[in-house]
């Protein structure tokens, strides 16, 4: 599965952005959300693949996919609460 | 004709631009800001009026003192903005048309989102670092948790600083030892930028800071004293600070012209509205996923200013923003370090030390007769 076989509530280009970051745009995207939303961050954030994935499982949320790029990497996540 | 450039909001990304603009342009534009107080803030004092290591009186100065002569100044809340007429609806009734249109709008706080907020304390804005610091003063030993209620916010280090500093406070007043200090982290570690974490973690260590991680405030129980993460957390407290949700300017969600949460969609390199070319944003009021902060702003006004004399000259732009920021971190005892970075470019933070903490203490002593004017770049 691709980002682009998903109807994405938001996307959050992150690529570049050291401060505040990837996971806190993604933290502030699904606390604005609705529950069913599906959001996208791109990162070119090493950090990004191990912190990411551990926020998503421990609050609960789903994460869909994970996409490599040429650097970077898409994070797709859906809020299910 | 000259072009009518009209700025909203004395800030410090609106004061910059503006002046930058009346300085490149001259008479070939009317350059005004509009206010809504006319009294420019200088936030980063906010930290230390709160733990006492400031007065207040100089976080504050009539904006007409920091514009340039020839820049008008209108001491009104803009109500409306219409991008099709090209006007601002002002408080009191009156219009301004605009050939171009700065939104530096910042943000505003949004603390009745939290349920129960009411019973927590803040230090991000004049009143609420007031009341903290009477609320410290009367303080003699217990739990005190550092939060963060919402993102974005403003200037994602200072709950770091803050907590940091308030433990030096603490043990300068002797009550350290019947105290404990938690910062409750969105996220896995201290601080966003994980090489300025390596660097603060072990200090939280060394002086007894506890940090918990994945703890994004949810809700405040200001009966029981207890605080609950969405992560579905909870923690027990005798005095909470929170930083506050915060929402892009009123303006902007009565004029459509923001997303959900009133911020403005940008163009991460021309500082363009995505579906408006004449209006530009900068600052808080932005959607860029980069941190809210003065510094982002006064990085940002210059490129502002210099594309919108472009288009008023027909001449082609010369820059573009790279997502340059500058911030100094303190980490208490007299020592800071500092974060620089762009889009391209991660920071690399030297060592804490107390040349970063007296470029900061300089770089807040100067700031009035520096930043707004363009004197630092």
């Amino acid at each position: 599965m691709t980002p682009t076989d998903l109807t994405l509530t938001r996307s959050i280009d992150a690529r570049g952005m050291a401060c505040p970051g990837p996971l806190l745009n993604l933290i502030g995207a699904i606390r604005a959300g609705q529950v069913g939303d599906v959001i996208e961050v791109v990162s070119s954030d090493a950090g990004s693949r191990t912190d990411i994935p551990a926020w998503v499982a421990k609050a609960k949320h789903e994460l869909v996919a994970v996409v490599e790029d040429d650097g970077f990497a898409h994070f797709v996540v859906r809020k299910t609460h | 004709m000259p072009a009518r450039v009209v700025v909203l909001g004395g800030g410090v990304g609106g004061t910059l631009v503006a002046n930058l603009l009346e300085k490149h342009l001259k008479q070939d534009a009317t350059v005004t800001v509009v206010d809504g107080t006319g009294m420019h803030l200088y936030q980063p004092g906010f930290l230390y009026v709160a733990l006492d290591q400031a007065n207040a009186l100089w976080l504050t100065r009539d904006e007409r003192t920091l514009l340039r002569r020839h820049v008008e100044l209108v001491v009104e809340q803009a109500t409306k903005i219409d991008p099709a007429a090209q006007t601002v609806t002002l408080s009191r009734g009156g219009s301004l048309p605009y050939d171009y249109l700065v939104l530096a709008t910042g943000s505003r706080l949004d603390r009745e989102a939290v349920p129960g907020y009411d019973g927590t304390h803040d230090f991000y804005s004049l009143d609420g670092a007031l009341r903290l610091r009477e609320e410290l003063r009367r303080f003699r030993g217990g739990k005190i948790l550092v939060g963060v209620a919402g993102i974005p916010y403003k200037c994602p280090p200072a709950p770091v600083e803050f907590v940091l500093m308030l433990e030096e406070h603490l043990r300068r007043r002797g009550i350290r030892d019947r105290s404990g200090v938690t910062l409750l982290s969105p996220l896995n570690r201290a601080f966003t930028i994980e090489s300025a974490s390596k660097l603060v973690q072990p200090i939280f260590e060394k002086r007894g800071v506890e940090l918990r991680t994945f703890f994004n405030v949810d809700s405040v129980d200001p009966v029981r004293r207890n605080v609950t993460s969405i992560e579905g957390e909870s923690a027990d407290y005798d005095l909470l600070v929170l930083v506050p949700p915060h929402r892009g300017s009123a303006v902007i969600e009565a004029s459509g012209l923001g997303d959900a949460g009133g911020w403005v969609p940008t163009d991460r390199n021309t500082l363009q509205h995505t579906a408006h070319e004449r209006i530009f944003a900068l600052g808080d009021a932005t959607d860029l996923p980069i941190s809210k902060s003065g510094s982002t702003a006064h990085f940002e006004a210059p490129v502002v200013a210099s594309r919108i004399a472009s288009l008023v000259r027909g001449t082609a732009p010369k820059t573009a923003y790279a997502g340059r920021v500058m911030c100094f971190l303190e980490t208490g005892g007299g020592r800071a370090t500092s974060l620089r970075f762009d889009y391209a470019h991660p920071p690399i933070p030297p060592r804490p030390s107390r040349l970063w903490h007296w470029a900061k203490w300089a770089f807040n002593r100067a700031y009035w007769i520096t930043v707004p004017q363009g004197r630092v770049g």
